[in-house]
């Protein structure tokens, strides 16, 4: 048993209901029971969707489980085909239905529906959400595409002079991050590049749709948690070469735009040379200099907070103190790029894990997911949303790509907008005993009400600094500690710690001023 | 509302007569009784609530509490997994282990709740048992219980029936020669339970508790003198377990609305021999208050046409609210499942006409309401924004849940919540 506040992904049916929701014409029905509808909301409201997801649930009760909840499942498959005349059903079970072992596949087999069904079996005892997606991607692009696989002796013709090369663009689905903006930039960049889109899958594919994967020339990846599987599929079965890089930020675009081209056989330069991203420039415009070395914590799933990673260090300047995930299938990818960051990886699915290493850790930003962001506002440290599990906030009404060049320039908005501002961050640290400048006070631009939800920074660091005391021996001398509280409270967790290491390492006992000056000197920038 | 006496029903005679339902089956887009937590954990300020089940059950919970995260909660899932279900690991051993380590991380619980899931219902993980073990190894710090909360057992604010009920037995027993004594049952808003213990205060009726109290230590006492008023309609295994603890009901319509509120006060009044006066005086303010609030609304909402789908088993008293204090009409009412001599003082008050339909065949209940064109659909979340995407105004089910809604004082803010759509609706000109 694992003890579990919050959880990163839900059980693997919703990933499977992510698929279902984001295709049309596919119905999935599901063997689970009253409550289990809850996943629904997930569409409607966090995303706003304005149709139900395609899911029909038999809801059993306590009172079916000795009598007939297979009858049940008959009942609601044969209906919901019946209602919704889909192209085809993919049917399963959740975590109750499971250990009922009712078999929904041999049960819908049994009723002879007119349309392919396709079995999942999602074990929800070991697996999550993320993982259900791919499985039911996977299994979807076998049982369509399969039918028009070639035969073993068939060799695939060489493409015509004057037709496009073509891909599929595989992975978005329903309640991504993002996903629906990404599949815009990346669709019209491939589009530049003289590159024809065949399928895009899952997102609006239907079955009929997915037969025709195999006519691509390749297949390009965005979302490797989700379409991996089934790409490795498709390049197995129709010699369709990968595209793995995932375009987020300038570098990784161009990284992708070379990758595609050469791929496809076309020239990047053309596409290159046009790059619009307004991301480079404003880095180095000399507002910016005030980001240099800040320390910021990334988490989310592997490949968004990869992605983050490479632009934070490359593309922004910022110093990657802390890295994480909690995919655990990309956790050797996240491990060694940490490494290259010369840290150590966090790999778990425990919130509090990652809340204790952030307190620990005293970043200066935080990129995650929603539940950092809630780290975040206890904590008293500004941050910026990067992955999934996501929120209402994180489907914004206007176009807001994470991928390709415009996708750069929203990361550089959205990552700086939290941060205190150049001039105002000197002001702070100047004039610190000026009466409206509160240990609290946010960046002006954000408001009041910003500053009204964050809770004083000094709880979590005076935990942090006992733990260090205790490690150390140091304590702290009166005149020290209230020459630290004149250093600006979102730094003031580094300065501390910086000084207890500092202390620790020279065997000093009692922290003085000159301590905590000599500190800063040998930590200095 | 000026009369004094208890409502008079509309249908006459036939108010005893069980009223006819459509009863259906199919599936039910509701929540289970897990969602319960999320106002309990509040309320029982010293309370953890832990969920034994899936990786389904910690998903609902946060997904349901959506934005309502401001501190680490006081509930948590010990997720059950493979192996747990392969018999490689004692799962009684991994819950004590899981309860230990819950506990060393936060001292200040009084009270822990196991509470079943699916999962754990269908495997017969007898929790019973595991709260009288660990009651025994955390006592006298902490007082082990256990209820059901799954959706097999359970629809949404059943979990609340559920976890009362389990608290019942606890209650200290009053005293040998108590003095008559009320109890009013269902978590409630701290401030509707303060204006509630003034209107008592001042009617002299009393002493009073309130079940569930805001700190575990506040335990109302049960016996043969206490009488018990619900506060909710969804407590009837609450109810029935504190009878056979001696207690006795007290049979009102809830106090949803300035009538309701009034029916819900008189119940309790005449049994304390209330002069009829004094009656008067103490409930006058809020009664007129109420009256001048629902005016407001009424304009907006009488003769419009509503429809319930089922969900927080409240349907029946505000569909009898918003028929007879803001006139408007009812199409169907739907609730999750039926008690009717439970709901007896309620469908009394209903119009004869009105479909009142249990259960739920969703697909069905969505054609029907197609058909209806109402002018306001009161749903859950799962259903509102495809609703609103057609054209049809909802209004979504679940904030009545979380909003004070019972008393005189908040009959307008009541209102208010079925007005708000019409309003929004109204003003929108893209």
């Amino acid at each position: 048993m694992q003890l579990t506040v919050w959880t990163y992904e839900g059980p693997p049916h919703v990933g499977a209901m992510r698929v279902a929701t984001a295709m049309e014409g596919l119905h999935y029905v599901l063997h689970a029971p009253q409550g289990d509808t809850y996943a629904d909301l997930l569409f409607t409201m966090i995303e706003r969707r304005s149709k139900r997801p395609p899911v029909t649930y038999t809801t059993f009760q306590a009172r079916d489980l000795g009598s007939d909840t297979a009858g049940l499942f008959k009942t609601a498959a044969r209906e919901a085909y019946e209602r919704f005349q889909p192209q085809a059903m993919i049917v399963g079970a959740s975590c109750t239905a499971e250990l009922l072992q009712d078999d929904p596949g041999g049960l819908a087999r049994a009723i002879g529906l007119p349309v392919p069904v396709i079995p999942l079996e999602l074990p929800s005892y070991q697996k999550k959400e993320n993982w259900g997606a791919a499985e039911t991607f996977y299994q979807l692009v076998r049982a369509f595409a399969g039918s028009a696989a070639p035969r073993p002796d068939a060799v695939s013709g060489a493409r015509e002079p004057g037709v496009r090369p073509s891909c599929n663009i595989l992975g978005p689905t329903a309640l991504g991050f993002r996903h629906r903006d990404d599949v815009r930039e990346i669709a019209a960049l491939l589009d530049r590049l003289g590159i024809e889109v065949n399928v895009i899958a899952p997102m609006g594919a239907t079955p009929a749709d997915l037969v025709r994967l195999g006519e691509a020339d390749f297949n390009v990846v965005l979302y490797p948690e989700i379409a991996d599987v089934a790409a490795q599929w498709l390049k197995r079965t129709f010699k369709q070469p990968l595209v793995k890089t995932v375009p987020i930020g300038v570098g990784a675009t161009r990284d992708f735009i070379n990758e595609v081209a050469e791929v496809a056989n076309v020239d990047p330069a053309p596409t290159l040379d046009d790059a619009p991203s307004r991301l480079p420039w404003y880095s180095r415009s000399v507002d910016s200099t005030y980001l240099t070395g800040k320390r910021v914590f990334i988490f989310g799933d592997a490949t968004h907070a990869l992605a983050a990673a490479r632009v934070a260090s490359e593309e922004l300047g910022f110093e990657v103190a802390g890295l994480g995930t909690y995919s655990r299938e990309f956790a050797r990818d996240v491990r060694q790029a940490a490494s290259s960051y010369g840290i150590e990886a966090l790999i778990t699915e425990d919130y509090l894990e990652v809340e204790a290493r952030v307190a620990e850790l005293q970043p200066e930003l935080i990129l995650g997911t929603q539940m950092e962001r809630h780290i975040a506002k206890r904590l008293g440290i500004p941050c910026a949303v990067i992955s999934a599990p996501t929120h209402v906030q994180d489907y914004p009404a206007r176009t807001s790509p994470q991928m390709g060049f415009e996708g750069a320039n929203v990361l550089f908005d959205t990552w700086v907008h939290p941060l205190m501002m150049g001039l105002e961050e000197h002001l702070l640290g100047m004039f610190r005993e000026d009466f409206e400048f509160r240990d609290e006070a946010a960046p002006s631009h954000l408001g009041t009400s910003h500053k009204a939800a964050e809770i004083k920074v000094e709880a979590p660091v005076a935990v942090a600094s006992e733990a260090a005391v205790a490690d150390a021996g140091a304590s702290w001398d009166p005149d020290a500690e209230q020459e630290l509280r004149k250093i600006p409270f979102f730094v003031r967790g580094k300065a501390r710690r910086n000084t207890e290491r500092f202390a620790c390492e020279q065997g000093v006992a009692v922290i003085t001023v000159e301590t905590l000056y000599d500190a800063k000197a040998h930590f200095g920038r | 509302m000026n009369c004094l006496t208890a409502p008079a029903p509309v249908e006459r005679g036939a108010a005893l007569e069980e009223r006819a339902v459509l009863r259906e089956r199919g599936q039910h887009e509701v929540f289970c009784g897990l969602t319960g937590i999320i106002w309990l954990h509040r309320k029982i300020q010293d309370a953890f609530f832990l969920v034994v089940g899936s990786r389904t059950c910690a998903h609902l919970i946060q997904s349901a509490a959506g934005v309502m995260i401001f501190a680490e909660p006081r509930f948590g899932t010990a997720i059950i997994e493979e192996r747990d279900l392969a018999g490689l690991a004692d799962m009684n051993a991994e819950l004590d282990r899981a309860v230990t380590s819950l506990l060393e991380r936060r001292p200040e619980i009084k009270i822990l709740f196991l509470v079943g899931s699916c999962p754990s219902e269908v495997i017969k993980l007898d929790l019973s048992r595991a709260a009288a073990r660990l009651s025994e190894t955390c006592s006298p710090d902490v007082r082990v219980f256990s209820y059901s909360g799954s959706g097999i057992e359970t629809t949404f604010t059943q979990g609340e029936d559920a976890c009362l009920a389990a608290l019942v037995p606890a209650l200290p027993q009053e005293p040998v020669a108590a003095e008559a004594s009320l109890m009013v049952v269902g978590a409630l808003p701290d401030v509707v339970e303060d204006q509630f213990r003034r209107l008592f205060d001042a009617l002299g009726v009393g002493p009073v508790g309130f079940l569930p109290p805001r700190q575990s230590g506040a335990l109302p006492a049960v016996g043969p003198q206490t009488r018990f008023l619900l506060a909710q309609p969804f407590l009837d295994t609450t109810a029935r377990t504190l009878e056979k603890r001696g207690a006795s009901p007290i049979t009102a319509p809830f106090p949803m609305g300035a009538e309701g509120t009034t029916a819900w006060l008189l119940a309790a009044a005449e049994l304390w021999g209330v002069s009829r006066e004094r009656f008067e005086d103490v409930t006058a303010p809020g009664r007129e208050r109420a009256k001048r609030a629902l005016q407001r609304h009424r304009e907006r909402l009488a003769g419009k046409r509503v429809f319930f789908f089922p969900d927080s088993q409240l349907e029946i008293p505000l569909a009898r609210f918003l028929a007879r204090e803001l006139e408007m009409e009812l199409v169907e009412v739907g609730t999750p499942y039926l008690r009717q001599d439970h709901m007896a003082p309620e469908l009394a008050l209903l119009p004869p006409d009105v479909v009142v339909s249990e259960g739920q065949h969703v697909d069905k209940q969505i054609e029907r309401c197609r058909e209806a064109r109402p002018d306001l659909v009161v749903c859950g979340l799962g259903l509102a924004n495809p609703f609103e995407a057609e054209g049809i105004t909802t209004k979504w089910s679940i904030e009545l849940v979380f909003s004070p809604i019972h008393g005189y004082e908040q009959a307008g803010d009541l209102a208010e919540l079925f007005a708000r759509p019409l309003d929004r609706r109204s003003r929108l000109e893209v």
